[in-house]
C-alpha cells in the first residue's frame, strides 16, 4: 500500500533534422483527402491512447507489486503474532500474554472502582423465582451444620464465630442481580451482614490487600481484592429470598457479592483470611480471570 | 483514455485491513463465550423460527466447547485493539475530511433506493457514479455506529456495577447482552453483503482497497 505520486513520463524532444539547402521545384500541394486526414488524426489519437494506457498499466503493476507485497508482509506478521500468542506458555490454563492483559485490565478496573457505585437494586416483584441452583463444589454431603463455625484468620488474634454471633451484627437486606460468568443472571434477595462490618469488628493488624475465603473442606475457594470486600453490598448472607439458606445454596453462611461474577459468591464459608498474598481462586486456576469483577 | 484515480487514503486502507482480523477474533472469542449460554432465537412468542444455537456435536466440530474462560480472555485482550483501531479510524475521517464522502445526506437515502433496484436488476440505469454511492454511505456509517454500540453494550455487560447507568440505559443486564449479541449478527450480515458487492464490482475496485488507486476510463466510467 503506497501513496507515491504518479510520475509523468519524460517526453522526448522530437529529433530536429536539418533540411539540406538545395533549390528544387516546389513540391505539388499534397493530395490528401479529408477522409485520409481524419483517419490519420484518429490513428495518432489511437497511438496516444495506446501509449497512455500502457503507461497506466505499468504504473498499476508497480503499485500493485508494492501494495500486495506490503499486504503479504502484514498478513504474514499478523499470522506470526497469532501463532506466537496461541503457542505461548500457559499460566493456569491461559496463555501468559492473556493473563498479563487480564492483570492490566484489573489495574484499570481497580483505579476506576468506587465503593459508592452500587449494583442496581430491584423491587420484590422482580425477584426471579425459584432462584437457580448452580454448582456444588466444596459442598461435602456429609457436612454437619451443627458443628459449623466461621474462622477468621489474619486478624489481630484468631477469631471463631458462630452463626448467632454473625446474626447479632447489623442485618442488611438487598435485592440485587446475581450474574453468572456463563451469561445468565437472576434477581435475588439476600439477607445477611456486611463483610465490612465483620472486618471492622475484627480488623487485621495492618492494612492488607486481599481477603481469601474457603469452604470447610477446602473444595472451593475464592480470592477478593480489598475494595470489593469492603463494598457496602458485599454481604455474608444467611437467607435467600426470605428463607434460611438451603444446603445447596450454601447454608449456613455464604458470600453475596454483586460487584463480582457468581463464581466469587462462595457457598458455605468455613474460613475468612486477611492476607497480602494474592489468595488462590478455584476458577482462576481453571483459566478464568482472578478479578472477575463488575 | 484511461487514467489512475486516487481512491482510498493509506490510513483508511490500514484501518480497514487491521479491523478485519480484529473483528474476526472478537466474533470468534464471542462465540466461545456465547456457547456457555446460547439462548437467543428468532421467533414470536413461543413460536421459534430459528434457534441461535446448534447441537453439541456441531459446536464440537467448530472447537467451541468448554472454552468460556479462554474466550473471555481473548475477548478482553483484543477488545483494546479493536476499540483503539476503531477510534483512530473515526478520528482520521473527521480530521482528514473523509467523513464528507462517508456520512450519508438526505440524497443518499434516495440514491440507496436506486442502488437497491439496480442491484436487483429492477432498474436499468446505474446510480450516479461517486466514490461511495448512497447505499455505501449508509452501510459504512451504520457499521461504525454498530461498532460504537458494541463497545457500549460490551462495557455495560463487562462492568455492570461501575457503569450501571449505561447498563440501565440499555434496559438492564440481560438486554445489554441481547443487543451485544445481535449487533454481532449484524456484522456477519454486513460481511456477507459487503463481500458479495466487492465480488460483483470486480477486481479494479478491490485492488483500490490495497493499492489506493483505481483505473478509470476517460469518460469517468470505472473500468
Amino acid at each position: 500500500m503506497t501513496d507515491e505520486p504518479i510520475d509523468e513520463p519524460a517526453v522526448d524532444d522530437a529529433q530536429q533534422v536539418e533540411e539540406p539547402l538545395v533549390e528544387t521545384a516546389p513540391p505539388p500541394p499534397p493530395l490528401v483527402s479529408l477522409a485520409d486526414e481524419l483517419a490519420l488524426e484518429a490513428e495518432k489519437q489511437r497511438q496516444l491512447e495506446l501509449e497512455n494506457d500502457e503507461r497506466i498499466a505499468r504504473e498499476v503493476s508497480r503499485l500493485s507489486r508494492r501494495g500486495f507485497l506490503t499486504a503479504a508482509v502484514a498478513a504474514g506478521t499478523s499470522y506470526g503474532a497469532w501463532k506466537w500468542l496461541t503457542t505461548s506458555k500457559q499460566m493456569d490454563y491461559l496463555h501468559w500474554p492473556l493473563r498479563r492483559v487480564l492483570r492490566m485490565n484489573e489495574s484499570v478496573a481497580e483505579a476506576y472502582f468506587r465503593e459508592a457505585r452500587l449494583s442496581p437494586t430491584f423491587p420484590t416483584s422482580r425477584i426471579t423465582r425459584p432462584a437457580k441452583l448452580n454448582g456444588n463444589l466444596g459442598l461435602d454431603p456429609n457436612f454437619d451444620p451443627s458443628t459449623w463455625q466461621l474462622r477468621v484468620e489474619g486478624a489481630a488474634k484468631p477469631v471463631v464465630l458462630t452463626l448467632d454471633d454473625i446474626k447479632s451484627l447489623p442485618r442488611r437486606e438487598q435485592i440485587t442481580e446475581f450474574r453468572c460468568i456463563e451469561g445468565w443472571s437472576m434477581i435475588v434477595k439476600w439477607t445477611g451482614t456486611r463483610l465490612a462490618d465483620i472486618m471492622a469488628k475484627f480488623p487485621p493488624p495492618d492494612r492488607v490487600q486481599y481477603v481469601g475465603m474457603e469452604t470447610p473442606d477446602r473444595g472451593y475457594y475464592v480470592g477478593l481484592d480489598m475494595q470489593s470486600a469492603m463494598h457496602p453490598q458485599t454481604l455474608l448472607a444467611y437467607a435467600l429470598n426470605d428463607e434460611p439458606l438451603s444446603a445447596g445454596h450454601g447454608a449456613p453462611l455464604r458470600l453475596a457479592i454483586p460487584v463480582k461474577y457468581g463464581i466469587k459468591n462462595i457457598k458455605r464459608i468455613g474460613t475468612i483470611r486477611y492476607t497480602n498474598v494474592r489468595p488462590a481462586d478455584f476458577w482462576a486456576e481453571q483459566g478464568y480471570d482472578w478479578y472477575a469483577g463488575h | 483514455m484511461k487514467k489512475l484515480v486516487r481512491k482510498h487514503p493509506l490510513a483508511i486502507r490500514w484501518f480497514h485491513w487491521i479491523n478485519f482480523p480484529l473483528l474476526a477474533v472478537m466474533i470468534w472469542s464471542g462465540m466461545l463465550i456465547y456457547w456457555a449460554y446460547p439462548i437467543y432465537r428468532i421467533g414470536a412468542g413461543t413460536h421459534t423460527i430459528v434457534k441461535m444455537n446448534v447441537s453439541q456435536p456441531v459446536w464440537k466440530s467448530l472447537h467451541v466447547n468448554n472454552r468460556l474462560a479462554e474466550g473471555m480472555a481473548f475477548h478482553f485482550f483484543f477488545m483494546w485493539l479493536f476499540a483503539i483501531n476503531g477510534v483512530l479510524y473515526v478520528l482520521y475521517t473527521i480530521f482528514s475530511g473523509e467523513w464528507r464522502e462517508l456520512v450519508p445526506t438526505r440524497q443518499s437515502f434516495k440514491d440507496a433506493w436506486i442502488v437497491f433496484l439496480h442491484d436487483l436488476h429492477l432498474r436499468k440505469e446505474p446510480p450516479p457514479a461517486r466514490k461511495f454511492n448512497g447505499a455505501q454511505q449508509i452501510a459504512y456509517t451504520l457499521v461504525i455506529l454498530m461498532g460504537l454500540g458494541s463497545l457500549l453494550t460490551g462495557l455495560a455487560i463487562y462492568k455492570p456495577v461501575q457503569f450501571s447507568w449505561l447498563t440501565t440505559l440499555f434496559g438492564g443486564y440481560p438486554m445489554s447482552r441481547f443487543f451485544h449479541f445481535w449487533l454481532t449478527v449484524g456484522y456477519v450480515f454486513f460481511f456477507v453483503v459487503h463481500v458479495g458487492q466487492v465480488i460483483k464490482t470486480g477486481w479494479n475496485n478491490f485492488r483500490a482497497m490495497i493499492i489506493g488507486y483505481e483505473v478509470q476510463s476517460g469518460d469517468g466510467e470505472r473500468t
